[in-house]
């Protein structure tokens, strides 16, 4: 973990566990009194982290989320599936690299995984370009949902994506045909569908992985129509407003629970995803699982039912009443 | 040479010329200047070249429908703060604003839907209405939209929607995402039905509309040179920071890229309409 400490917020915890680390090594021979020092200046790290965790702005969270160091969609299908078999390309163009999928198992049965997938160095990133797919990411992602439904597996898709890529190419392609035709089969797929928020939902690059029976969103990740930067340059007319847009928008997850746009929200180990990813990656797991079993028991009927009227609900407006 | 261009071929600026407010309008396209009463009689498209205007969505409902038969469905839906919006100002006074607006009349939201008939064909029809906050997507947008679908699948009937919109609104956060959702998953229920679905795309028609039910029309018409996208040509240009090629993200551009099926002049679209929705009914 070179980035552990990347954001203002994480300096005071970076001072004490440098601290621990300093003692940690000169006490080697292991003396009682700085093992009772360590012991307490750990006590604090502990107690500093949840006040501060416990405490961030939506901006904050925001920068949680997009943590350089947080765990991205590899990082937890290697965790959380077995037999995982990447698959690529969309028959058409080419493969993106900004979307992973393919065939897995979780827990022993098999499920077909899709997510959008950063790169943690600058290569990685641009081969990536940043998790902002293309038209071809998309339809690589409507290619194995069909296989999904073929085969009939359930389908987990991991959103972690700032959005879907705004470039000429994206255009010429058909980006808004890509991202609607998704919209539209994931309606009527008939298996169990549950995508979790992992990091970053951005808008309609997020939602066309995201038309799911089970909505779940990490703790420390966000969900929204725009970014904050976009829509503080739009409405603030001031880029550098995003910590105001950050918090109207109310994208955050206990936000999204308010309004009845997601389904659960998966917990985050003290400090979030990036300080332990192995526990994040259970609690996914479990929380997956769960909806999962809960979804396998619905005949596919009811299930296209159930998701039909899940969306359908979504929205608020006032009707006078006749 | 730069002082004989200058002398001979100089034009005078716009600018200086005065036009009397109301009687004439300049051309957003070719810039000539045009009497109103002209433009207005050829359903506000410039005589000169093509250009094809900003018209309301009643004027569009005027133009589309046979006389009288228009019927609205849920103009009463009215949009509500729900995440208690503030940017600079407040969401609850720009709709105040918005709904005080002369040229949105009336209209609660950014669409007016209803039934009518395309001669003597009926329809199910849903047309934005841009001048109302950009014709954002909020929750009124979309459930009015998901009704009309949810009319067209109930009594086996087409279903037509004009675009024009910016996009989501932001104003109402994720829950505008979330039309994008709601509006396609009915979509995907009259497809199934095998009911005509049929998007006409207007200047302009980008964003959240754009990647969800304007995407989705078994036909998908567009008028003359409207800008039609995902993203927005400002959002593209400042991340690739380079110019964008001439006629980027118009409807010709489309067609050419075979994104859309046609593009159709304003005065040929109730004609065209009426034509497809006979052979794709029939």
């Amino acid at each position: 973990m070179f980035f552990k400490y990347t954001r203002d917020f994480e300096k005071p915890i970076e001072a004490i566990e440098k601290r621990i680390e300093e003692l940690k090594l000169s006490s080697a021979s292991g003396h009682d009194v700085r093992r009772e020092e360590i012991e307490k200046l750990e006590q604090k790290a502990k107690r500093l982290i949840k006040d501060i965790y416990s405490s961030l702005t939506p901006w904050q969270i925001t920068l949680v989320a997009r943590h350089p160091s947080r765990p991205y969609t590899l990082d937890y299908v290697q965790e959380i599936f077995e037999d995982f078999v990447e698959l690529h390309g969309d028959r058409l163009f080419k493969d993106d690299p900004a979307i992973v999928g393919g065939l897995a198992r979780l827990d022993g049965r098999p499920v077909v995984v899709i997510g959008q997938q950063k790169g943690r160095n600058t290569k990685e990133r641009c081969r990536r370009n940043y998790g902002m797919p293309h038209p071809e990411g998309y339809r690589k992602a409507l290619r194995l949902m069909e296989l999904a439904g073929r085969f009939n597996m359930p389908l987990v898709t991991l959103i972690d994506t700032p959005g879907a890529a705004p470039d000429i190419e994206a255009e010429e392609r058909g980006q808004a045909e890509a991202i609607a035709r998704n919209l539209l089969f994931m309606s009527r797929l008939e298996v169990p569908i549950v995508s979790a928020v992992i990091g970053e939902g951005g808008s309609g690059g997020a939602l066309a992985i995201g038309v799911a029976d089970r909505v779940m969103m990490f703790e420390y990740s966000i969900y929204s129509v725009i970014s904050p930067e976009g829509c503080a340059a739009i409405l603030w007319k001031d880029g550098t407003k995003a910590d105001l847009a950050a918090k109207a928008l109310r994208m955050s997850a206990f936000d999204l629970m308010r309004l009845g746009v997601i389904d659960r929200i998966v917990g985050e180990p003290l400090g979030g995803a990036h300080r332990d990813p192995k526990t994040a990656a259970m609690n996914l797991k479990s929380a997956i699982l769960d909806s999962i079993n809960e979804l396998s028991a619905v005949p596919s009927g009811e299930l296209l039912q159930q998701r039909y009227d899940k969306f359908r609900r979504m929205g608020v407006f006032n009707e006078p009443r006749r | 040479m730069i002082w004989f261009k200058k002398s001979l071929f100089s034009k005078k600026e716009d600018s200086t010329v005065r036009i009397p407010h109301g009687l004439w309008v300049k051309c957003n396209h070719c810039s000539e200047i045009i009497y109103k009463k002209e433009v207005e009689r050829n359903l506000d498209v410039c005589p000169k070249c093509d250009y094809h205007f900003y018209i309301s969505a009643w004027e569009r409902v005027g133009i589309v429908l046979d006389e009288g038969s228009f019927k609205e469905h849920d103009g009463d839906l009215e949009p509500v703060d729900a995440l208690e919006f503030k940017d600079l100002k407040r969401y609850k006074d720009r709709l105040r604003a918005a709904h005080r607006e002369k040229s949105a009349p009336r209209a609660l939201d950014a669409i007016v839907s209803g039934e009518g008939l395309i001669n003597g064909q009926r329809v199910m029809i849903a047309v934005f209405e841009f001048s109302f906050m950009g014709g954002s997507m909020g929750s009124v947008v979309g459930e009015k939209i998901t009704r009309i679908i949810e009319r067209g699948l109930d009594k086996r009937c087409p279903v037509i929607i004009f675009t024009s919109s910016g996009g989501a609104r932001m104003q109402e956060g994720i829950l505008s995402l979330m039309q994008m959702a709601k509006t396609s998953a009915a979509i995907a229920r009259l497809k199934e039905a095998g009911i005509p679905y049929i998007t006409v795309l207007t200047d302009p028609t980008t964003g959240g509309v754009t990647a969800s039910f304007a995407m989705l029309g078994d036909i998908i018409i567009a008028e003359p040179r409207a800008l039609i996208g995902f993203a927005g040509p400002r959002v593209i240009q400042e991340t690739i920071r380079q110019k964008l090629p001439e006629g980027f993200q118009r409807a010709e551009y489309l067609l050419e890229h075979g994104m859309i099926d046609m593009i159709v002049d304003r005065k040929m679209m109730k004609t065209t309409l009426a034509r497809l929705i006979s052979l794709l009914a029939g």
